[in-house]
């Protein structure tokens, strides 16, 4: 059984959310439409801001609107805001501290664009940059939530954003949360850490290992930084076996470099794999083929597990195809408790 | 017929030959400094703080403060050193300034005006201080971090263009220099700005045609440049920056629509004819001998003789 699609929910959620909040203004660089935010521009013309091919400006003058009390949302793709315009956003937003939200599409290898729009490094970075907030949403329900999040923080935000088709993997009734992970799974051999796209690989591959025996405590990432949730740390020192983490991203100071960070600063010897782009660049292809050639896909993930445990579970790509994608009631609840306190 | 200055040319000009004094004073006393662009800028900086701006009165020169750490949520009582261009109120302007290397000719500047204490410039480039030699926006009326040169426009675009969307009448003065104009983000602050019709955006560059090289003409290509920010949708200006009624005339002019570019040709000389020894490098001011610097030590003192008169 698969997980429900929601069709672009960013598009109407953001329209929804920003109606009464008159400090929000919208900046596109030439990607409106396809940062969803066409129908917000139609919506909220004077809240809109065109300002043309040119993102070097554009975060310096989102830098400029913000002192003066908006709260400008950069909609581009994540390439352009970190890359394109390292410099602005470190010297323009992100040391005066601005509440700048950048809001970059396309993470990841998550398009066929190949290398140019493939934003693999940009976690790496903007953690490794003082004073910003690091987000990633991994469903429909974050997709709607992290706003709410982002707003909250006085200081700058980016968010790895997820469009068009996206699954919900987690109920409407628990939004994401800042610095807080949810426990997708419970189990003492090993632990999985999955952000963004990586956590619907995740489920699949915990189901097929759930059925070899193989316990698995498996986290949802969303907030890369702060990345302190004390959680994390537990779950980590939990995994009897070993750790896994996976990300759309290369695995020098994503997701598995703050899970090495965690386990060295806590003084805690475990193993850790790290999936994700092994410190290479990828290419134009669809997602599917790109996180097989790459090694991104659940079977990877079973793939890491195995390493960890030296066993073979024979398990195929056609079961974890079938597997649900539910989240069990039972650790959705124990996670919502653990938010609440 | 020779007729008198008008009496706030007279405050004007003692306010750039004092900028230049305190500059050239100090570096004489450090033994090197950034002395050419007092030279070349401190007309456009005494036509802004005395005539052309209109800032917050301050009770009195504010003492410069040590340094309390950067910007971010573990500081709130953070400032910016726009609290030396006094209160802020929708009718009164804003300044920015671009050229942060150029810091040490606008502490005396504010020193000139009565917004920093007479002897801030000691405490310029000392360990723990905030009258930084490259000013960031905790010195002394720095509003933005703008060391990385270009950035500071864009910035002022987006306060422009929140100010005009409150309703505020006053405007945002810029402060650049004409090196920032091979920088591709100034073309697209100015582009953009033109496009979205910012016309509360005041620039005033001191195109002195030096920059940390050497002569700009033999770094890169900066000609034909006010046919260039014309045709990139600002007004554009282009008057001698040393000529006080020009500037004024320039600064005062309405262009509803667009941005406002007042190109100020500049003689990083000025007032220091010695200093054309060292063209074309004049980014900095190093004495080659003990001899050197005693000739502009009687320069110096020639030119505050001639001030005292």
């Amino acid at each position: 059984m698969s997980p429900e699609i929601v069709a672009r929910p960013h598009v109407e959620n953001f329209i929804a959310w920003a109606k009464d909040k008159p400090e929000v203004v919208v900046l596109s660089a030439d990607l409106t439409n396809s940062s969803e935010v066409g129908k917000w521009r139609d919506t909220y013309p004077d809240r809109f801001f065109s300002m043309g091919m040119a993102e070097q400006n554009m975060l310096s003058f989102a830098g400029g609107l913000a002192r003066e009390g908006y709260t400008p949302y950069i909609h581009t793709f994540a390439v352009f805001i970190y890359r394109r315009a390292y410099d602005q956003l470190a010297m323009s937003i992100a040391y005066p501290n601005l509440r700048v939200r950048l809001i970059g599409f396309l993470p990841g290898i998550l398009t066929p664009g190949g290398v140019t729009h493939q934003a693999i490094e940009d976690v790496a970075i903007l953690r490794a940059t003082p004073n910003m907030t690091v987000l990633e949403t991994g469903d429909a329900t974050e997709v709607e939530s992290v706003l709410d999040v982002a707003q909250a923080v006085d200081g700058p935000v980016y968010v790895r954003m997820l469009r068009g088709a996206v699954p919900r993997l987690f109920p409407r009734t628990e939004p994401m949360q800042l610095d807080r992970v949810r426990v997708l799974s419970d189990g003492d051999d090993v632990a999985l850490l999955t952000s963004g796209v990586e956590t619907e690989e995740g489920l699949r591959a915990v189901r097929a290992l759930r059925r070899r025996g193989v316990g698995v405590r498996h986290l949802h990432v969303s907030s890369h930084k702060p990345f302190d949730d004390p959680e994390i740390l537990a779950s980590l020192e939990r995994a009897s076996t070993g750790i896994v983490s996976a990300e759309n991203h290369t695995i020098v100071g994503g997701l598995g470099s703050n899970v090495a960070e965690t386990l060295a600063d806590a003084g805690l010897g475990r193993r850790l794999v790290r999936i994700g782009l092994r410190d290479t660049y990828a290419h134009g292809a669809s997602r599917e083929h790109l996180m097989r050639e790459y090694g991104l896909d659940a079977m990877a993930i079973v793939g890491a597990v195995e390493r960890l445990t030296s066993e073979r579970y024979g398990i195929t790509p056609e079961e974890l195809a079938d597997e649900s994608l539910d989240v069990e009631p039972r650790v959705a609840v124990a996670a919502a408790n653990a938010d609440s306190l | 017929m020779v007729t008198a200055a008008p009496a706030w040319q007279v405050r004007t000009r003692v306010a750039a030959v004092g900028i230049r004094l305190r500059v050239f004073e100090h570096v004489l006393a450090n033994g090197e400094g950034y002395l050419s662009q007092a030279c070349s800028a401190a007309e456009m900086l005494a036509m802004l703080y005395t005539r052309t701006l209109r800032l917050g009165e301050l009770a009195q020169p504010i003492e410069p403060g040590p340094f309390t750490g950067t910007p971010g949520r573990d500081n709130p009582a953070y400032t910016t050193g726009a609290v030396y261009h006094g209160p802020i109120g929708p009718d009164l302007d804003r300044f920015i300034f671009s050229p942060a290397q150029y810091a040490l000719a606008l502490y005396a500047a504010l020193i000139e005006v009565g917004r920093l204490a007479p002897d801030g410039l000691r405490q310029f480039n000392l360990d723990g201080g905030t009258v930084e030699m490259i000013g960031a926006e905790h010195s002394p009326g720095i509003e933005l971090t703008t060391g990385s040169l270009a950035q500071a426009l864009s910035q002022a675009a987006g306060i422009a263009l929140a100010r005009r969307r409150r309703g505020d009448t006053g405007r945002v003065w810029v402060m650049m220099s004409d090196g920032e104009f091979e920088e591709g983000q100034t073309w697209e602050a100015i582009a953009n700005a033109a496009f979205h019709g910012i016309d509360n955006l005041r620039v005033v560059v001191d195109a002195n045609g030096q920059q940390c090289d050497g002569l700009v003409t033999t770094v890169g290509n900066l000609d034909h440049l006010p046919e260039r920010i014309r045709a990139f949708g600002a007004s554009c200006e282009e008057i001698d920056g040393h000529d006080l009624d020009a500037l004024d005339t320039a600064m005062r002019r309405e262009t509803p629509g667009r941005p406002h570019v007042v190109l100020c040709r500049t003689d990083p000389a000025h007032g220091v004819p010695l200093l054309r020894e060292k063209s074309p490098l004049l980014h900095t001011l190093r004495f080659a001998s003990p001899a050197e610097k005693a000739r502009y030590q009687a320069a110096y003192e020639a030119m505050r003789e001639e001030f005292a008169r």
